[in-house]
């Protein structure tokens, strides 16, 4: 087995499966009825990704387990999401500053994995950077329509942004496995896609009149398993129960 | 049903044209949101739109409990898809209810003060997976009972949502059906747990058609104006028929000893549910009541401030505009 390779396709499915989780905790409480069904929309896109990125980790990994397997039989020190991903929803604000966050660079990733050199994860890129360019225009929005709306939802912008902002950076740390990776032009050098990162959210943050946060300090341990949030495993717990309590049944 | 025991309002308008007015119906033509309408048509078509509406949006809870724990990504989406059409079909019939000259944001602040209703269904907990099976199973099953004959209803827009409705209700049968199979067929503690899914919601779902014909007494004139196609006792009766040889070949029994095929009335024969348990729930003193209430009015009342935001930012936009013309 390639293991570059496989880590690469669990950091790109892991972070598909957790934020499409997480957002699909809104399901049936958003606040108002268009925002329930663009955020199930939001959270069945990446669903769609995570199988198609773990179902390519399973085939790399050749040891006969499926998609299911890896998202719902890993524990906590085996997911390879960042650590932005898994943080909490918090208020609406929170969530759709993360997935703004998230987008923007998921976005980025996506361009140029479909340029990849393994032709299965350029394929794969090919349908998602369709959708993930939807999303981005959309969260992108409701940023800025929040941060430029009233007081409050100005005020709740920036808390969301000022609290989310040391985990931007872990998205662009990269690593032995990143750098092999690259190097193979299988995936871009997250590194290399910070600029144009910061260019796209510079607009955005003064767009919504929001100021970032001074300092660039980054968490990391997510996307090399080392150190998650304490907040994963509750997730996991929820999302991996019945096939815990179950072991063995079929759904 | 989504709606039930929808009280009809008696009109005391001019008689020549409440008679053309029933002619128009009787002919089978749309009455369309422009047209003359008895005020007891339209107040009623509101309360049973509206009620009909926040079943979508309130249906959406019981379901949503388990999107987080679905045991498999692909049934992950397929739930999530199913929910995500019941918001769409709850969008769909504010706006058919909004040509009646109400507003969404009328009809909700009357939902979350407990003016109007919502199915009693809906105020029943899933416990667990194979619940998503029953519900879907039997809860949309006896929707689309209701609902197909709706496609035929009097008001045009009503009847046009009903035609959208229809076509995503019988998928969502389907997945609730192949979930049950799956249960079913699957290892002992799976079958247990689609029998008593099984156990806790058949009386619930027969109770989704309304009392009985005897004790209904709003239905004549909702019937006479095509608001209400069929009576109750004709809808459970033909949900019976239907699901009871479904129940069979699944291997699950249906909690009721009595059930049993009628050769000279060509239908089942069944027990009625408990109506006192009926009118508690519908009385806010269901299993899920409270929760679902507070649910709905915690979305409402803690995002009210996306919705102000969004709109503040709206209208400098708006302003922008103006000033730059
Ligand atoms: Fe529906
Ligand atoms: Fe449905």
């Amino acid at each position: 087995m390639n293991n570059a390779l496989f880590e690469s396709l669990l950091r790109l499915g892991d972070n598909t499966l957790v934020i499409g989780h997480r957002v699909s905790e809104w399901c049936g409480v958003a606040p108002v009825l268009e925002e329930d069904i663009a955020l199930a929309n939001m959270a069945l896109d990446l669903i769609g990704q995570t199988q198609m990125w773990l179902g390519l980790a399973a085939d790399v990994e050749g040891e006969g387990r499926s998609a299911d397997d890896l998202a719902m039989l890993r524990d906590v020190w085996d997911f390879r999401n960042v650590l932005l991903v898994e943080q909490p929803n918090g208020d609406f604000g929170q969530t759709i500053m993360r997935q703004y966050l998230f987008d923007q660079f998921h976005l980025l990733q996506l361009q140029h994995l479909t340029q990849s050199t393994e032709d299965r994860i350029a394929a794969i890129a090919q349908k998602a950077v369709k959708e993930v360019t939807y999303h981005v225009d959309r969260s992108r929005d409701t940023v800025v329509a929040l941060g430029d709306g009233t007081e409050e939802s100005n005020r709740r912008m920036q808390a969301a942004l000022t609290k989310l902002w040391p985990y931007i950076g872990e998205m662009f740390a990269a690593d032995a496995i990143d750098l092999e990776m690259a190097t193979a032009g299988v995936i871009p050098d997250p590194a290399s896609l910070r600029a144009d990162y910061d260019a796209a959210t510079r607009v955005v943050f003064a767009d919504a009149v929001l100021t970032p946060p001074a300092g660039d300090f980054a968490h990391g341990g997510g996307k090399t398993g080392f150190r998650h949030s304490e907040h994963l495993g509750h997730l996991l717990t929820q999302m991996q129960w019945l096939q815990r309590a179950y072991p063995g049944a079929r759904w | 049903m989504y709606a039930q025991m929808v009280k009809s309002e008696a009109s005391q308008e001019d008689p020549e044209k409440l008679a053309a007015f029933q002619k128009r119906i009787d002919a089978n033509e749309k009455i369309e949101p422009k047209d003359w309408m008895p005020e007891g048509y339209r107040k009623t078509l509101i309360r049973q739109i509206g009620q009909h509406a926040h079943s979508e949006i309130v249906g959406q809870l019981p379901e949503g409990n388990w999107i987080t724990r679905a045991p498999t990504l692909e049934r992950k989406a397929i739930l999530l898809a199913k929910v995500q059409d019941e918001a769409g079909h709850g969008l769909y019939l504010y706006c058919a209810a909004e040509t009646l000259g109400v507003s969404r944001d009328e009809l909700t602040e009357m939902l979350l003060d407990g003016r109007m209703k919502y199915s009693s269904i809906f105020n029943y907990p899933t416990l667990t997976w194979a619940d998503m099976g029953a519900v879907g199973w039997l809860v949309d099953g006896a929707a689309i009972m209701n609902q197909v004959p709706l496609q035929r209803t009097s008001y045009g827009p009503y009847a046009r949502a009903m035609v959208r409705i229809c076509k995503e209700e019988s998928f969502h049968q389907r997945q609730g059906f192949d979930i049950m199979m799956k249960m079913a067929n699957g290892t002992p503690a799976q079958k247990q747990m689609a029998q008593d899914a099984l156990n806790r919601i058949w009386f619930p779902a027969l109770m989704m058609f309304g009392p009985s014909d005897k004790d209904s007494v709003h239905s004549s004139q909702s019937m006479a104006w095509k608001i209400k196609m069929n009576t109750n006792d004709e809808l459970r009766q033909k949900f019976v028929d239907q699901t009871a040889p479904q129940a069979e070949y699944l291997g699950l029994t249906v909690p009721d000893e009595t059930l049993a095929w009628n050769d000279e009335k060509g239908g089942y024969d069944f027990a009625e549910p408990d109506w006192s348990e009926f009118h508690d729930v519908i009385q806010g003193n269901g299993p899920c009541n409270a929760d679902r209430l507070e649910a709905r009015n915690r979305a409402w009342n803690d995002n009210a401030w996306v919705r102000e935001g969004m709109m503040a930012h709206a209208a400098k936009k708006r302003a922008q505009k103006v000033a730059a013309q």
